[in-house]
């Protein structure tokens, strides 16, 4: 077993996620498997190989950066529409500060 | 006019040209074509009838005034869910994005727009795009208009089958591992994974940032050419666009295949690959070959390690990307007594069983004491397979392989096995990982009617290649195999 019921819940805190009971069984069970089958990787030797973390840089020339401008985008009235607990200009959340 | 006959690019134009039909006709027709399918096939999620009318008056207005047209004048189409459309609501079939409209547009719809296409609506898909059946939707599976006790495949699945059920002439859909090419493969319409860079990705909700990409499906390669000819380029607003000239892709086409090599890896015709798949892409080899293609024995031996590549470095970006769903900004909240609290609950009930599989896998390969173990070996394995394309490249001009080990299967018959599902998209990820343009076209169906698709690679920017030689096979029958 490549991963118990503690791990999966350390790292439901980490994502910030709520697990039922059973959940934390299901994925449990799920995260085993995925981990062995991704052991295959190990039968490679991947000594001197460079990461690949972004393939654009590989076949085009694109590094141009544009310049840093500030542009108005005014649409707060529209973002804050859709959010679940506005009070504009911010988004409301439970207290955070102790008085 | 028949309430279901296909409508290609260039027969829009020539109705509208030969005035037989006005823009506003065609969209209140295909309106009425979603309204008697929908409720079964349940490919739209949403619907933009206003802003639809309002574009299609414009270009009647531009043809009573005698105005040239743009590429996309009049032309129906229908947009995936995790692309974002002003004012619209955009789900990514989730219920953590319930009720959300974004406050502006991807430079996708404001290219397709700017060419006069018209946006029917936003199409079902699997969550965050994350599935390979359409299965994950939190607003329930699309049905495959082919068969429909079948999957549509995943997870662009509404593009796919809206095109497919003539509900749209044109869609787009996002690709991280195949989630344009097998569906397109599952429904029988041509479908085109653009290189990595092609198209702006501004206002495309992110899964994979490195992986993710959006591509057209269509009823024709022409007609895929001529939505990526309005779509690709530079955009200034995401830094990972490329800044590669844009060819005429229509105008690449027609052309004969005369010498083309195409390499077969021997490693994609292993075990696993259905038995009819196999004969079909057998027989659009044939085919191929047929039209001049020259065919070379390739190998790409780094290829079995694809699948657990792709679903480390995927779900690791994506646990990342989806930290924004909190409850905070937008989608709807579950009360909490702190914070953490509010966003643990939150994200627990607003997310479906594949994302946050997918999240703690994430969580798990990128946290203290594993990020080198996981992540930056699937990294490493990442550029061995990208030398797998790029040796292969130096011998061939482009590369065949089947989309999908599998027809469309039926609607639940996969769901118990979140691994085996992974399985099956194993000649899709190792495209999306080495960044090159991948199409699949219909090569022939199954005994039973189900469509195979057969994809060619082309090497990074190449999709003038595989976009012309998609057009050759289909005007030499390709789908009727």
């Amino acid at each position: 077993m490549k991963i118990s019921r503690e791990d999966v819940l350390k790292v439901a805190a980490l994502a910030n996620l709520e697990l039922s009971h059973e959940e934390v069984d299901t994925y449990r069970s799920h995260l085993d498997d995925i981990l062995t089958y991704i052991d295959k990787l190990n039968e490679i030797d991947t000594s001197g190989v460079e990461p690949l973390t972004q393939v654009v840089a590989a076949s085009a020339d694109d590094s141009s950066l544009r310049e840093d401008v500030i542009v108005r985008a005014d649409i707060i009235a529209e973002v804050l529409q859709g959010a679940p607990d506005p009070e504009a200009p911010y988004f409301r959340v439970p207290r955070v500060i102790e008085k | 006019m028949s309430a279901t006959a296909i409508w290609t690019i260039p027969e829009v134009r020539s109705a509208l040209d030969a005035r037989k039909i006005s823009a506003r006709e065609l969209v209140k027709e295909f309106y009425a074509r979603i309204e008697r399918r929908n409720a079964e096939l349940n490919i739209f999620l949403a619907l933009s009838p206003e802003r639809a009318y309002a574009q299609a008056d414009k270009v009647d207005a531009a043809i009573a005034a005698g105005d040239a047209l743009p590429a996309l004048a009049g032309v129906p189409v229908a947009v995936k869910d995790v692309i974002s459309t002003h004012g619209i609501p955009t789900t990514c079939g989730s219920r953590i994005l319930q009720g959300y409209r974004p406050a502006y547009d991807a430079t996708a719809v404001t290219r397709l727009e700017r060419a006069g296409a018209i946006v029917l609506g936003k199409t079902n898909c699997d969550e965050f795009a994350m599935g390979s059946s359409n299965e994950n939707s939190a607003y329930g599976p699309v049905r495959n208009p082919v068969a429909t006790d079948y999957v549509p495949g995943g997870s662009s699945g509404g593009s796919a089958a809206a095109v497919a059920a003539n509900l749209a002439v044109a869609a787009l859909g996002t690709d991280t591992g195949g989630s344009i090419r097998q569906p397109g493969s599952f429904c029988g319409v041509p479908a085109l994974n653009p290189s990595y860079g092609r198209v702006s990705r501004y206002g495309l909700i992110a899964y994979a940032s490195s992986l993710d990409r959006i591509g057209p499906f269509a009823h024709t390669a022409s007609d895929v050419a001529t939505v990526l000819s309005v779509i690709a380029g530079r955009d200034p607003r995401d830094s990972t666009s490329a800044s590669v000239p844009v060819p005429d892709y229509v105008a690449g086409i027609g052309k004969s295949l005369h010498g083309l090599r195409i390499g077969i890896p021997d490693d994609y015709f292993g075990e696993g690959i259905d038995p009819e798949v196999r004969k079909k892409i057998e027989a659009g080899i044939a085919l191929l070959e047929k039209l001049g293609c020259k065919r070379v024995s390739i190998r790409m031996p780094n290829t079995e390690y694809a699948i657990a590549a792709y679903y480390i470095i995927a779900t690791a970006e994506a646990s990342s990307n989806l930290a924004r769903y909190d409850g905070v900004r937008y989608g709807p909240r579950v009360p909490g007594a702190t914070l953490i609290e509010m966003y643990q609950k939150t994200r627990g009930r607003g997310f479906g069983a594949e994302v946050k599989r997918r999240i703690v896998l994430g969580t798990y390969v990128l946290s203290a004491g594993y990020y080198d173990a996981y992540y930056l070996k699937g990294q490493k394995v990442r550029t061995l397979i990208a030398r797998d394309f790029r040796e292969a490249f130096e011998k061939v001009d482009a590369i065949v392989t089947p989309t999908s080990p599998v027809p469309a299967f039926r609607l639940g018959e996969r769901t118990a096995n979140p691994l085996q599902m992974y399985l099956a998209d194993i000649y899709t990820v190792t495209g999306s990982l080495a960044g090159v343009p991948g199409i699949s076209v219909p090569s022939g169906k199954t005994a039973s009617g189900l469509p195979v698709g057969l994809q060619i690679y082309g090497p990074a920017f190449g999709e003038d290649r595989v976009l012309h030689m998609a057009h050759a096979f289909e005007q030499a029958g390709g789908q009727e195999l």
